[in-house]
């Protein structure tokens, strides 16, 4: 964890790491039984799948009847289970357990439908590699309502602590580009920026694309302040920048759809940071849906009591209550943190210090935005403290002397906004 | 989740982004104030003697005790342990002659801690610094017992005990040509105990200022309005108005740019706002020892600051992606 400096007059500083920082690799052998989250909410009278389901590696699995919502299997073997799982903001989830057979067997039907690299085509890229590794954002490409133009390929890591986009763009820079032809045909969009660190200038160049450079200091590399800094749009407040024309994509996703096409095979394997409670992290591969307790027992983690498991990096990431919980398509670390590491949350008031107001990078003055958002009014945060310009960087709650939950008060109260504007447009 | 047969023995924290926090915390905060006053209290205890080490000790003390009193018997969190109510104190005994009463400072921390400061919610929610809501209250209420010449007037210095803006108020700027930069910067004049030596007060002032607890937007525009202001009227009639100098070593001035005007709750955060704030001080400050009837505007003139503080943080840059 990175704390304020002894010089407090500047803005704290946290730089993305570098690769270097993440030394070994380490591969995680397939597990007994992995778990895939569908985004679909769980419906037991829809399913599609079903129980004891032979299922092999790469093969894509509709969930429900009248949906297209898929998982791609990472594993062959047998579904154990399909039960519901509820994540953040009451979201539900539908989790795919399946059971791992002892051969494994690769599927073809991707291969069949896809063909070469030169005739890709939007549907394949939308009807199996939605579930790729980065979470390409296929179905924005064909969204009537969004009209993309621009593909922003984003090879530095939007969070710190994290290597993941470091590490294809370092290892397998050729699949990139590879993905990003396939992209360009499939897509018939030409306008693609690659954005990149510093230090990957050199190796991203020689793709051929135009690069633009991203400071090396977090929160510069969230999408919002990459269309702000780089490409010289701004988003409007509330909307994302697919809202305009925009849509950002991640090395490693782009990388996915590259490899997908050359060898025929969706890719299953995840690659993360895993950051241990000392702080010291490495590289890890493992198969999508593996269960976050078998990396542990793999690198010799122990956890306790009262610990913490982040799924996510340490500002914009997730803390999960199941040490059994899987990797998913988005999942670019895991960190444990001891519980004496855990940073305090207090019901303090707010003292006005000003802090959040010098380091949002949004200009929201947070500590009217906080005041009004305690007291539950969100309707007039909205209105006069820009609650919705908010680019969610964490860096409010990060730097908060109070120790307020300065962040989750936002998220809370955009979420409770969103529900009561669906409320409304529902009930007329 | 997955598996509900599974056992799962530990239970682990959930709780939301973001993971890291700065290490900062109100009571570091608060300490380091302490610790950026220490050097003029010093001085004044020096000066003074053991009188100046009652009334800090007894200020401090008894604004704890009356927070600890006030938040137990409004049956609130106990809030003693994040040092704001100790600064009060000490800031408050700063503020004073060494000579001050006993009951004086009991009752001054109880206006600041109690009226000032806890009425209104408690740390964080008070619209006026608690300290200067007290000695304002305390100064309109005993004005003798604030006359620093009177009140000092047994102790016997290799310096002129005067106090320098109650002479330049009754006896013109002639009064106070003996009193040069350096002196006044030493403490070699009559004033509180903590607000006389400008060096400790300005080495404080810039310590917190680099460790980023007071904002330095504040401190200097202070310095600035009441700089500029005493010139302006220094030089339309330097017969009538001392110059600046006077102005910004004498009184209240730099214990009010540092540690009285930045108070956290009562002034505004956003860079243009803090700016007119403390310009805005510094102008009142000077206003009111020239043309006001009282002899140090200092305090009022915060006061009248922090009134403003909420509507001059309207000021604030347009948040991105906002239209308007």
């Amino acid at each position: 964890m990175i704390k304020r400096s002894f010089i407090g007059l500047s803005k704290p500083r946290l730089e993305y790491g570098s690769l270097e920082d993440t030394p070994s690799f380490k591969q995680i052998p397939t597990s007994k039984e992995i778990t895939l989250l569908s985004n679909s909410p769980f419906d037991k009278k829809k399913l599609l799948l079903k129980k004891k389901a032979v299922v092999k590696t790469g093969q894509k699995l509709l969930v429900y009847k009248e949906s297209d919502e898929y998982v791609v299997s990472s594993v062959t073997g047998k579904v154990s289970s399909i039960s519901s799982y509820i994540g953040d903001f009451g979201r539900s989830y539908t989790a795919i357990a399946i059971e791992v057979a002892d051969d494994e067997e690769i599927d073809d039907e991707f291969k069949s439908a896809a063909g070469g690299s030169k005739d890709a085509t939007l549907e394949t890229v939308k009807n199996f590699l939605a579930f790729a590794p980065g979470n390409p954002p296929v179905k924005l490409f064909s969204d009537k309502n969004k009209s993309i133009n621009t593909i922003v390929v984003c090879c530095a890591d939007s969070d710190l602590l994290i290597s993941t986009n470091q590490h294809v763009v370092k290892s397998d820079i050729d699949a990139i580009k590879n993905g990003i032809s396939i992209l360009k045909t499939a897509t018939k969009i030409n306008n693609i920026i690659m954005v990149a660190s510093q230090s990957q200038m050199l190796k991203v160049s020689a793709i051929g694309e135009k690069v633009n450079q991203v400071n090396d200091t977090y929160p510069s590399a969230l999408p919002h302040l990459i269309m702000k800094n780089i490409l010289g749009k701004v988003v409007p407040a509330g909307k994302n920048p697919e809202d305009i024309g925009v849509c950002f994509i991640s090395a490693e996703a782009v990388a996915s759809i590259g490899n997908a096409f050359n060898s025929g095979q969706i890719p299953v394997t995840k690659i993360f940071t895993l950051v241990k409670k000392d702080g010291s992290k490495s590289l890890v591969s493992a198969r999508i849906g593996t269960p976050a307790s078998d990396i542990f027992k793999a690198l010799n983690i122990t956890l306790n009591e009262n610990d913490r498991i982040i799924f996510g990096g340490p500002m914009t990431g997730s803390s999960v209550y199941s040490g059994d919980h899987p990797v998913q398509t988005d999942t670019d670390a895991i960190i444990v943190q001891d519980r004496d590491d855990i940073p305090v949350i207090s019901d303090y008031p707010c003292t006005n210090c000003g802090d959040c107001v010098r380091v949002c990078p949004a200009n929201i003055q947070v500590d009217m935005l906080v005041r009004l958002l305690e007291g539950g009014h969100y309707e007039e945060a909205a209105d006069q403290y820009d609650l919705y310009s908010c680019i969610e960087c964490g860096l409010c709650s990060y730097v908060c002397v109070s120790g307020m939950p300065i962040f989750q008060y936002i998220r809370s109260a955009k979420y409770e906004l969103g529900r009561a504007n669906t409320a409304e447009a529902t009930n007329g | 989740m997955v598996d509900n047969n599974m056992v799962d023995t530990n239970k682990f924290i959930v709780s939301h982004a973001p993971f890291w926090h700065d290490g900062s915390k109100i009571s570091t905060r608060n300490y380091n104030i302490a610790l950026a006053a220490l050097p003029a209290i010093l001085l004044g205890i020096i000066f003074y003697g053991m009188p100046a080490v009652g009334v800090i000790s007894l200020s401090i003390s008894s604004a704890i005790i009356w927070e600890f009193v006030f938040r137990r018997v409004t049956k609130r969190s106990n809030t003693i342990g994040d040092g704001s109510a100790a600064i009060i104190g000490m800031l408050f005994g700063m503020l004073l002659p060494a000579t001050a009463p006993w009951w004086l400072v009991i009752l001054g921390t109880f206006v600041a801690v109690v009226i000032g400061k806890q009425i209104y919610g408690g740390i964080g929610a008070n619209p006026f610094n608690p300290v200067v809501v007290a000695i304002a209250i305390l100064m309109i209420s005993w004005k003798d017992l604030f006359d620093f010449n009177e009140a000092l007037m047994n102790y016997d210095f290799d310096f002129a005990m005067v106090y320098p803006l109650a002479a330049l108020k009754h006896f013109g700027v002639s009064a106070v040509d003996s009193f040069n930069a350096g002196d006044l910067l030493m403490g070699k004049q009559s004033g509180g105990i903590g607000s006389t030596f400008g060096l400790g007060l300005i080495a404080g002032g810039i310590y917190l200022i680099i460790r980023g607890i007071i904002r330095w937007e504040i401190a200097l525009s202070f310095l600035a309005g009441v700089f500029i202001t005493a010139l302006i009227f220094n030089m339309t009639d330097s017969a009538r108005y001392a110059g600046p100098v006077i102005h910004l070593f004498a009184g209240y001035t730099l214990i009010g740019a540092f540690f009285l005007a930045t108070e956290d709750s009562s002034s505004p955060v956003n860079f243009i706002p803090m700016l007119i704030y403390g310009v805005g001080a510094g102008f009142l400050t000077v206003l009111i020892r020239n043309i006001g009837v009282y002899v140090d505007g200092v305090i009022f003139a915060i006061l009248i600051m922090n009134l403003t503080s909420p509507l001059l943080d309207k000021i604030k840059p347009k948040a991105i992606g906002k239209a308007a």
